[in-house]
């Protein structure tokens, strides 16, 4: 479904991802985990488009995504959520839904009147079953600013979903939340696998990445260092080396 | 009765330029060019009544089409730069309109006088009210109905997904790209519509003052167009409405008594308006 090939972003002198190679099979939950500063979320914003690769190659169900902007990157079924939460603040709940409904279907779906200038009404059952799907359904005509914490990531995970996704890039998604909260998220995640959605997920919590993956590649210094199940993950030196500290393996 | 027909215009014109601003602001994108639409749409318009002998609302209708043609012609490469950049950049288009219209001489003989754009001196006798009879009552019934229709368009774009992906652009670019949102595409239309409305807003100036001329669409026309909707807030458009009425009601006609010490008030409750109501008059959204 992914596919990097020997993929490097430098940034000056600085070589943030280093020649990575990494391959994600269609309805896979793939773990990115690493140190901080290796090189993960650059990696999301290099599949994403936001950075260019200074080199390498991007395929997406074998298609160089090298041409290819961001905003197009979503309707070939890319979609994203943020480390630190990026959503409309000032828009309501409900329509950070509506605004993100830029999948290929729905462009076909619909025409061009109906679709930019049209009222709310075609489309309220889908935002609706998103809304159901994230627990928001009693907030929807709150302004997103106005969500508490952990409201805002189910709403942003929700408004990547709204876009129909065939991969879904979740860049730290339990960051600050409780073990409540990320039991939910695992929910969440392994229904969106039932969905069919495939899931590169980035994250720090252990608790999560062990428990809802099913191959997890490790990253330090932009490098690849291992990659296997979440079992082989946590036996190996090189892991523990880098997670630890110098004596540890 | 006159005068308050006469500001009554003025506001309703002004108000047709704030909401082209409006628009635009709403994208994030701070423009100086709207005054440069508006003198476009004013000298097409003339030109159209004086010189071919056209009917005022066509006339406004091909104002409309040309302050958008230019918006969108302008739009394509100033949108690629960002805040302070693009502020220079709609800066300097507005002032090379003015500049080409301090050049821009198309007479033609009427009668036993020459009418049409003579350069520095203007273009004069832009008579279609008074040769139609109308009274300024009319006139002021005529531009009202024009904005009221301006600002139904644009309210009905803020109710539909449009307008949320407008706003969705002006808070946070990087997100409205990640979520699938074309910013070029979006951000010149915004800017085209803008032009449109503004052209109509020239059009209409130039037939109420009979008479246009380049500094009039200077750098002061363009700081009102970007202060209007700032000032009112971009909850929605009845916020620019009362900025209008706000600057050109109360501090330029209504402290005239003033004198020349108006200038320097006039920034001191711009500045204390804005301390006051930081958000604008109408302030942000809190609930949608």
């Amino acid at each position: 479904m992914l596919e990097l090939q020997t993929l490097s972003r430098h940034f000056g002198g600085v070589r943030a991802v280093d020649g990575l190679d990494l391959s994600v099979a269609e309805g896979q939950i793939f773990g990115l985990i690493g140190p901080n500063g290796s090189g993960k979320s650059t990696t999301v914003n290099v599949i994403t488009g936001l950075f260019a690769p200074t080199s390498g190659k991007i395929l997406f169900r074998g298609e160089d995504l090298a041409a290819v902007p961001t905003h197009r990157r979503l309707r070939a079924g890319i979609a994203r959520t943020f480390q630190n939460i990026r959503l409309f603040g000032q828009l309501s709940v409900w329509q950070n839904l509506w605004v993100a409904q830029n999948s290929a279907e729905d462009q076909e779906r619909q025409g061009f009147f109906a679709r930019w200038l049209g009222g709310q009404g075609g489309v309220r059952a889908e935002i609706a079953q998103l809304l159901e799907f994230s627990g928001l359904a009693h907030k929807q005509d709150e302004l997103a600013a106005n969500l508490a914490f952990g409201e805002q990531r189910r709403l942003e995970l929700a408004r990547a979903m709204a876009a129909k996704p065939k991969l879904l890039l979740l860049d730290e998604p339990a960051a600050g939340m409780n073990s409540e909260e990320i039991a939910q998220l695992r929910e969440r995640i392994l229904s969106l696998r039932e969905r069919g959605v495939t899931i590169l997920l980035v994250e720090h919590v252990m608790e999560l990445v062990m428990g809802v993956t099913d191959r997890i590649a490790v990253l330090n210094f932009g490098q690849k260092i291992a990659e296997g199940t979440p079992a082989e993950i946590q036996a190996h030196p090189a892991v523990r080396k880098a997670y630890l500290g110098g004596d540890a393996a | 009765m006159d005068f308050y027909f006469g500001l009554v215009q003025i506001i309703g014109v002004h108000t047709l330029l704030g909401l082209s601003a409006y628009i635009v602001l709403l994208t994030g994108q701070v423009s100086l060019a709207q005054a440069g639409f508006f003198a476009v749409g004013a000298y097409a318009a003339g030109m159209l009544t004086v010189l071919a002998g056209w009917h005022l609302v066509p006339a406004l209708g091909a104002s409309a089409v040309c302050g958008a043609g230019v918006a969108c012609a302008v739009g394509f490469p100033a949108l690629r730069v960002k805040g302070l950049m693009l502020v220079i950049a709609t800066l300097a288009f507005g002032e090379g309109v003015r500049l080409f219209f301090f050049n821009f001489d198309y007479q033609i003989a009427k009668g036993e006088i020459k009418v049409g754009p003579l350069g520095g001196e203007g273009f004069r006798q832009i008579r279609f009210f008074p040769e139609n009879g109308w009274t300024t009552g009319e006139v002021m019934v005529f531009i009202w109905s024009i904005v009221a229709a301006a600002m139904a368009l644009l309210w009905w774009f803020d109710r539909s997904r449009y307008g949320s992906v407008l706003r969705a652009v002006g808070e946070d670019e990087l997100a409205a790209q990640s979520v699938g949102i074309n910013l070029t595409a979006v951000k010149v239309s915004a800017m085209t519509v803008g032009g449109a409305i503004a052209g109509v807003g020239g059009g209409l100036y130039a037939h109420y003052t009979t008479h246009i001329e380049h500094a009039s669409f200077n750098i002061l026309l363009a700081t009102f167009a970007i202060a209007y909707p700032i000032v009112g807030g971009l909850r929605n458009v009845f916020g620019t409405v009362l900025a209008v009425i706000f600057v050109q009601g109360f501090l330029i006609e209504g402290l005239r008594f003033l004198g020349d010490w108006r200038n320097l008030l006039f920034g001191a409750l711009i500045v204390l308006a804005m301390n006051l109501r930081p958000s604008g008059f109408l302030g942000a959204r809190r609930r949608a």
